[in-house]
This record gives C-alpha cells, sequence and structure tokens, in this order.
C-alpha cells in the first residue's frame, strides 16, 4: 500500500461534477439545480449564509443524502444510487464525531480496519497519518482526552487514512475558537496540497473560505450564485448578492444616470459595473468597498469622521455624509491618523466601477 | 452544614427502610425451636428437589428474554433515534403499556394469541420469554434511549458510514459499544424482572424459581423467607457477574 508520505505531490483525487442536483425538504428547497465541477487535486469552498444548500451538497456527495433529481459524477460515473460506505469519501465534520470507546490511534485505523488491512500495517499507517498531524504522542489517549483542535486533526487523519477518492470538510473548524482555528485551517490546506486530494470544504465563514480555497463557490437558495478564484470573487462580484457576502460593502444611496450606465452618489458620479436596467433619476442602493473610499482632511469637507476602528496595517473610519449616509473606508493607518472624530473630510469612491444592490 | 445533615438523615431513613425488613428476614429465617437461632431452615433448603430445576428454568428464561430484548429493541431504538426522532414521545409512550394493562389481561391476552402456536411455545417457558421481553418493555426502552441520547450518535453514524462501514457493523462496532452500559443497564433490568415475576409464570402454570419460592413458603414459613433471601443473593450475585464481566471490557479495550 503507497502512502500518503511517500508521494506527496501526486494528484490522488478524483474529479467531481454536480449536474443539475435538486432536492427538496418539505417545503423548503436545499438544492435548486445545482452545478459544481471540482477539478481533481482541486480544493473547492462552498460558502453561503445558513439554510442556502451547501451543506447539502457536500452531504449529497458523500451519499448522505438522497437527491430528487440531478447527477454526481465522480471521475465520470454516476454515483447517485452508491451507498455512502462505498464511496470512498472521506469526511470530517463539525465536531465530536470520533468513536470515543477506541483510542485515537484505533479510530484513524477504523476504516482500515473495515478494509481487511492486517493490524501490523494498519497501525503503521495509523501512526504515520497521526505524524502528518502532529498527534503522535496522543496515539493511545481517548478523544474525550483531546483538545476540540486535536480532535478535528485526528478526524482528519482519519478521513485520510482510507485514502479517499474526495475529502469533504463540514464545517470542520467552526466549533473551535479563533487561534486554533486559523492554524487548523492553514494545516488543513499545507496537507491537502501535499497529499493533492479533491476536496470541498464547506463553511459559513468568508474568511476562512477565502483563505484556504483555490476556487470559492457562493451559494444561495440552493443555487450556485459565482464560483471563481478568492481574488476574482473579491474583486470582480457577479451579482450583488456576491459582493455582499464577501468582503464588506458600503450601501449608498444613489441616482441613475447617463441612460443606466452610471450612478450619481454624494455629488460623484460612478460608472456601473453592468448597466442598470433602469431610467436615469431613479434612487438606487450603490455597493462600494471600504477600501476604495478615501478621505482627505478638508474644514469644509462634505462629511465628518465619527469613528475609527484601527486593525493593524489599515484603520477603518466611519465618515457621517451630510445627509445621514455612514460611509466605511479602509485607510492606511499612518494617514488615518490625523482623521480623528470631529474632522471635516471630503470622501470619493475611486474609479472602480461599482454594483448596485438587488 | 445544615445540608450535609439532612443528606444524612435522609440517607438513614432510606437505608432504615431497605435494611430493616431484610434484616428481620434474616432473623427470622434464622429462628429455630425455643428461641433459638441456627441454620435449619437454610439447610432445609437444599434438601428441596425441585430448587434447581426450578431455578434452571428461570436462568434460561432470563437468558431467552435478555438476547431476545436486546436482539429487537437495540437496532429499533437505533433506528427511531436516527431516522424518526420525532417519533420518540409516541414509542417512548407505547413502551409504557405494559405498566399499565393489568397482568391478568396480559396474560390472557398472550393466551388468546397464541391458543394455535405450536406446542414449542405453548407448552413450554418459550412463551414466558415472550411475555416478558413485553413486560421489560418500559425499562428498556427507557435505558437505551437515555444511552442513545447521550452520544452523537447521529454524527458517529454517518462518520462510520462515510468510513466503509455496512449497517450491521455500525451497529456492532459503532453503536453499542458507545451504549454498553445502557445495554447493560437493560440487561440488568430485564434479568431481576424474569427472577421476581410471579403472576405470569404461576397463571400459566410454568414452574420457575419465583413461583417455587411461593409454593415452598405456603408449607415452611421458614424455608419460605429464606429462599426469598436466596433469590434476592442470586440476583445479586448475577448482576454482579454482569458488572464484572462490563467493567473487564471496559479495562481492556483499546489494546486491539
Amino acid at each position: 500500500m503507497k502512502t500518503v508520505l511517500e508521494t506527496p505531490q501526486a494528484k490522488t483525487g478524483a474529479s467531481v461534477e454536480f449536474r443539475g442536483l435538486r432536492r427538496e425538504f418539505g417545503e423548503v428547497r436545499a438544492l435548486d439545480g445545482l452545478d459544481l465541477t471540482i477539478s481533481t487535486g482541486e480544493l473547492v469552498a462552498l460558502l453561503g449564509p445558513s439554510g442556502c444548500g451547501k451543506t447539502t451538497a457536500l452531504r449529497v456527495l458523500a451519499g448522505l443524502e438522497a437527491v430528487d433529481a440531478g447527477e454526481v459524477l465522480v471521475d465520470g460515473t454516476d454515483v447517485v444510487g452508491v451507498p455512502a460506505n462505498k464511496r470512498d469519501m472521506g469526511m470530517v465534520f463539525q465536531a465530536y464525531s470520533l468513536f470515543p470507546n477506541l483510542t485515537v490511534r484505533d479510530n484513524v485505523a477504523f476504516g482500515l480496519r473495515l478494509r481487511g488491512v492486517a493490524t501490523a500495517a494498519r497501525q503503521k499507517r495509523a501512526r504515520e497519518l497521526l505524524e502528518l498531524v502532529g498527534l503522535s504522542a496522543q496515539e493511545k489517549r481517548y478523544p474525550h482526552q483531546l483538545s476540540g483542535g486535536q480532535q478535528q486533526r485526528v478526524a482528519l487523519a482519519r478521513a485520510l487514512a482510507i485514502e479517499p477518492r474526495v475529502l469533504l470538510l463540514d464545517e470542520p473548524l467552526s466549533a473551535l475558537d479563533a487561534l486554533v482555528r486559523t492554524q487548523l485551517r492553514d494545516e488543513i490546506r499545507r496537507l491537502q496540497l501535499r497529499v493533492g486530494i479533491t476536496t470541498l470544504f464547506v463553511t459559513h465563514d468568508q474568511e476562512e473560505a477565502l483563505s484556504i480555497a483555490d476556487r470559492v463557490g457562493v451559494m444561495r437558495s440552493g443555487r450556485l450564485e459565482q464560483c471563481d478564484s478568492p481574488v476574482e470573487l473579491y474583486a470582480r462580484p457577479a451579482t450583488a448578492f456576491v459582493a455582499e457576502f464577501v468582503g464588506t460593502m458600503n450601501r449608498l444611496p444613489g441616482v441613475v444616470a447617463v441612460g443606466g450606465a452610471s450612478v450619481d452618489v454624494a455629488g460623484e458620479r460612478l460608472v456601473l459595473a453592468e448597466p442598470a436596467r433602469r431610467t436615469d433619476g431613479d434612487a438606487v442602493t450603490v455597493l462600494v468597498r471600504p477600501e476604495a473610499v478615501t478621505l482627505v482632511a478638508a474644514s469644509d469637507g462634505r462629511a465628518v469622521v465619527t469613528d475609527h476602528s484601527f486593525r493593524g496595517a489599515v484603520t477603518r473610519v466611519t465618515a457621517l455624509l451630510s445627509d445621514g449616509t455612514a460611509v466605511l473606508a479602509d485607510l492606511p493607518s499612518v494617514s488615518a491618523a490625523e482623521l480623528l472624530p470631529g474632522t471635516g473630510v471630503d470622501v470619493s469612491f475611486g474609479t472602480q466601477p461599482v454594483l448596485l444592490a438587488s | 452544614m445544615k445540608n450535609k445533615a439532612l443528606r444524612w438523615t435522609v440517607l438513614t431513613l432510606f437505608g432504615l427502610y431497605f435494611l430493616v425488613p431484610m434484616g428481620a428476614s434474616v432473623e427470622f429465617s434464622l429462628r429455630d425451636v425455643n428461641n433459638t437461632h441456627s441454620f435449619a431452615s437454610w439447610g432445609k433448603i437444599l434438601d428441596e428437589p425441585d430448587l434447581l430445576p426450578t431455578l434452571g428454568t428461570s436462568l434460561w428464561v432470563a437468558a431467552g428474554t435478555v438476547a431476545l430484548t436486546l436482539l429487537l429493541m437495540v437496532p429499533t431504538v437505533s433506528w427511531v433515534h436516527l431516522r424518526k426522532p420525532k417519533l420518540r414521545r409516541l414509542i417512548e409512550g407505547v413502551s409504557l403499556l405494559p405498566l399499565v394493562i393489568p397482568p391478568i389481561v396480559l396474560v390472557n391476552g398472550v393466551l388468546v394469541v397464541f391458543r394455535d402456536a405450536p406446542e414449542v411455545i405453548n407448552g413450554t417457558p418459550v412463551i414466558l420469554v415472550l411475555e416478558y421481553v413485553i413486560l421489560a418493555l418500559p425499562f428498556t426502552y427507557r435505558t437505551l434511549d437515555a444511552g442513545l441520547a447521550a452520544i452523537s450518535l447521529p454524527t458517529l453514524v454517518e462518520a462510520a458510514r462515510s468510513l466503509g462501514a455496512s449497517w450491521p457493523t455500525v451497529l456492532l462496532r459503532v453503536i453499542v459499544p458507545n451504549i454498553r452500559s445502557a445495554v447493560f443497564g437493560a440487561a440488568f433490568l430485564n434479568l431481576a424482572l424474569v427472577l421476581g415475576e410471579y403472576t405470569l409464570a404461576s397463571i400459566l402454570l410454568m414452574d420457575t424459581f419465583p413461583v417455587w419460592t411461593v409454593s415452598t413458603g405456603q408449607s415452611e414459613a421458614g424455608v419460605s423467607v429464606a429462599v426469598s433471601l436466596l433469590s434476592l443473593l442470586v440476583a445479586f450475585l448475577l448482576l454482579f457477574v454482569l458488572s464484572l464481566v462490563a467493567g473487564r471490557r471496559k479495562a481492556s479495550r483499546g489494546v486491539s
């Protein structure tokens, strides 16, 4: 049996394709025609608010949830009728998934035992995997003797032990505290790249999704709104929903102008990323990223600084427009230092094309 | 301090409530003629020719009841927890019925249902096994239900499934080991019930240990009390052996 340690760059994973997945729970449409492709060795994160269907999609791939319609292709073969225990999917759950009656080592070896791997071989491999997640010293402990982060590492080792075709991570970090969450997140990515396994990662935390994934799929009401690289998703959101869900957005009142090509916001004319299907003069809500906003101190400025929130390199400054609209601006902390609350400022919204809120 | 005193008072009162009758029974079973004490009554037990056969019958019925109960109820209750959690209340209610239905009704019902059943069931203690499984249902269900509620069953089952476990494997390797104390608890309760149940066995004319105890007591009071105490001892002993087995399994686990 080859081991993950001996094949650091191997693409051991399969490719996955969802085609028109539909699933209803009573009145709720958890999946409403979901299409998604994951290439071999890729890490795709599904991101979305609770109830958007992201977990259902993952469970469908695991075989733990049935579909009403659609196909799930793994390496080109439809696996919809295949029971969960025959799918070879390595799954990590949110929490409490380790078998309490087994030691850490036996937990990791569980899947191998079911596959009839001889005792010596499976213990050797369990040890290798525990080494990989940095828990060799804890192999004889029971799950309840480990911290939450350690338990999730064991769960990861257990899922990888069976050399799964796809690794499925169902909000594996959301039960952990902030520091451990970041550490484990980076470690999951490091391991995933090393093993080269196709991975589907489900989360409601945008920072997590953006920092770990090759591509992030934003879901809404059982459909995929957009699936792109983190950079693309942030810089060029396809819809207002994506724009607002990923990162922070200012929502500013504006008026449509130039036949729907532009929009006037607080005396400034901004180009729209896509033409508005509105007539000139219509009131709309415009979305602008805080980092696109600049504030310049001016005693007769149109806005007044009201709040400061220091975040290291940048400081998020809140300014109040004369009409009462609050504008968030992420400024370099050095230049933000002189904009104390009460300072009059001029506001400009940059040159990037903007989106309208739906 | 006050709390502690209260605790001890309550504990002492309950202790007396249980221990005084038992102590009195022991004393009574040791009484001999002319205000002397001896083991005469206890000695007579050994002369009873029906002791061992009836005890044997009861143990076998107990074993059958425990086995059938666990075989039926562990998968059923697990399934309810996994797939029909909303039915838990309803099923709990149904499982309490044997406590509400008078034994005489139960026994008549059983006789009617099994009227045309083959003699293997009707004429042997097998019919008792079937009845006791029903009679023990309230205890069995509640014990297993509590055991399953204490573990994160759905996640454990799904983890096992995704690692390649078939349903029987999930049941035997994941569910049962993690509700072991509940399983043993259910077994204890079944055992205690079978070793103490008189009404049904007597009506069905089965010579079980409790039935023999009563009939012996009608002729000799001292022996009867001694035998009652003996049945208590037997039950204690069996429970002790069971818990020993449970404890040993626990100590040896992890060395796979």
